[in-house]
């Protein structure tokens, strides 16, 4: 039997707005014990009448140290993301309980190609397997696909455009399904087998595939990557229900 | 509600991977007893079988319950009927290579099902059609989508959540999310 993963107290040290509706969030947690690309955390949340709720996010990176980042996207009428997103301030306490998850995880000592396919905020785990890898100095060749609906809902912009030159071996694309930016070549659509072949890796070069985002969508990209032909033994996904919060 | 859950209206999915496509007149469900024997039923010969319509709570380790959902489907007590074993462990198995495990005796006196219809209609692929194990006192993951068949075993083998570290047993009401909970 394992040891039970305890509750640990972290504390807001910095923030950073992705998009008018998402937040990251850098916490300092003492005795942090580490953790993998692709895992989350659970997050509980106590009001003074003692009334207390949880929520699952995504790490958004590597640890750094007892520092560890997550991203949340304020779902309306969400009780925990809304007070994240717009009350939860500097210095803040809040309860958090991890890593967990072992499947969805990417190792940096891995050396087969990665199709990461991401949709809406299912960035963040994705987000942490591109800089476990940047940390790493992997040259495990990387793609990654990412579907928003237009320029202004992208997370990591600027640093996601950064790593077409940081970031040796990874390649980038970012699909706009409702408006592209002046100059995309690509017109605003959902995602379809065409993205995933001229934007990802042939079957045959048998990539692992990581697939998040909303259930539609990781119902939809996981069956076409199924249909192209790639192995569903290699196709690990990860869910963003349409409830939460 | 069990501690740490909270409600939803909706129905969200999880699972590992891709959702297998499962032509009903290949499909099959299988109970092995440990001794190797296999007790077999055809898609056909599971509808014929006696059905129960439990409607029961159902909790997700992510968190959301879902308060008096509705299924229509086979108790196991039928499916085990003429089942000889001495087990006391078992390990659903499931089209697309999820596994679970669970102790036999979670799986009896009407506390399981293989389910085929949810609130009336036949159940969705996403949600584990054509079938899936229904046994809601435990976290949902232990009710497998796309139910292929249970080994019945005297060890307890960890199944696929169970060995990347979620609770070998997973009562919501205990909280035992994650393993040593």
């Amino acid at each position: 039997m394992s040891a039970r993963i305890e509750w640990r107290v972290a504390t807001l040290a910095e923030f950073r707005n992705e998009t008018a509706t998402a937040r990251t969030l850098l916490l300092d947690v003492p005795g942090w014990p580490g953790h993998l690309a692709g895992q989350h955390v659970d997050v509980r949340l106590t009001d003074a009448d003692g009334y207390s709720t949880q929520r699952s996010y995504s790490l958004g990176a590597p640890a750094d140290g007892e520092r560890v980042e997550l991203t949340v996207q304020k779902v309306p009428g969400g009780e925990v993301s809304e007070y994240l997103t717009d009350v939860y301030s500097i210095g803040d306490p809040i309860e958090l309980r991890g890593p967990v998850g072992g499947w969805f995880v990417w190792h940096p000592s891995r050396t087969a190609p990665v199709l990461l396919v991401a949709g809406g905020s299912g960035i963040v785990p994705l987000m942490a397997m591109v800089r476990a890898r940047r940390q790493a100095r992997s040259r495990a060749p990387f793609r990654l696909i990412y579907s928003v609906r237009s320029p202004a809902d992208q997370y990591f912009s600027s640093e996601l455009r950064r790593s077409a030159v940081d970031d040796s071996g990874l390649d980038v694309t970012t699909v706009y399904t409702r408006s592209a930016p002046p100059g995309a070549t690509r017109e605003p659509g959902r995602i379809g087998g065409a993205d995933l072949e001229r934007y990802g890796w042939p079957p045959q070069f048998e990539p692992t595939c990581f697939v998040c985002g909303p259930t539609g969508f990781v119902e939809k990209v996981a069956n076409t990557l199924v249909g192209l032909g790639h192995d569903p033994r290699r196709i690990r996904t990860e869910r963003f229900g349409p409830t939460g919060g | 509600m069990p501690p740490g859950q909270y409600l939803t209206e909706d129905f969200p999915v999880l699972s590992a991977g891709p959702t297998p496509n499962i032509p009903l007149d290949r499909w099959e469900f299988v109970i092995a007893s440990e001794d190797g024997r296999e007790y077999r039923w055809t898609w056909d010969e599971l509808l014929e079988l006696p059905a129960e319509e439990p409607t029961v709570d159902i909790h997700c380790v992510t968190k959301w319950s879902k308060l008096e959902t509705t299924w229509r489907g086979v108790s196991l007590d039928v499916l085990m009927e003429d089942v000889e074993t001495t087990a006391d462990f078992a390990l659903a198995h499931s089209y697309g290579g999820y596994t679970t495990n669970l102790p036999l005796e979670d799986l009896l006196d009407g506390k399981a099902w293989i389910v085929y219809e949810f609130e009336g209609s036949e159940l969705a692929p996403q949600h584990g059609g054509p079938a899936r194990l229904l046994v809601p006192h435990l976290y949902f993951w232990k009710s497998a989508k796309w139910v292929r068949g249970i080994q019945l075993q005297e060890f307890d083998e960890l199944g696929f959540w169970e060995s990347v570290g979620y609770h070998d047993y997973g009562d919501p009401w205990r909280e035992q999310r994650y393993q040593g909970d």
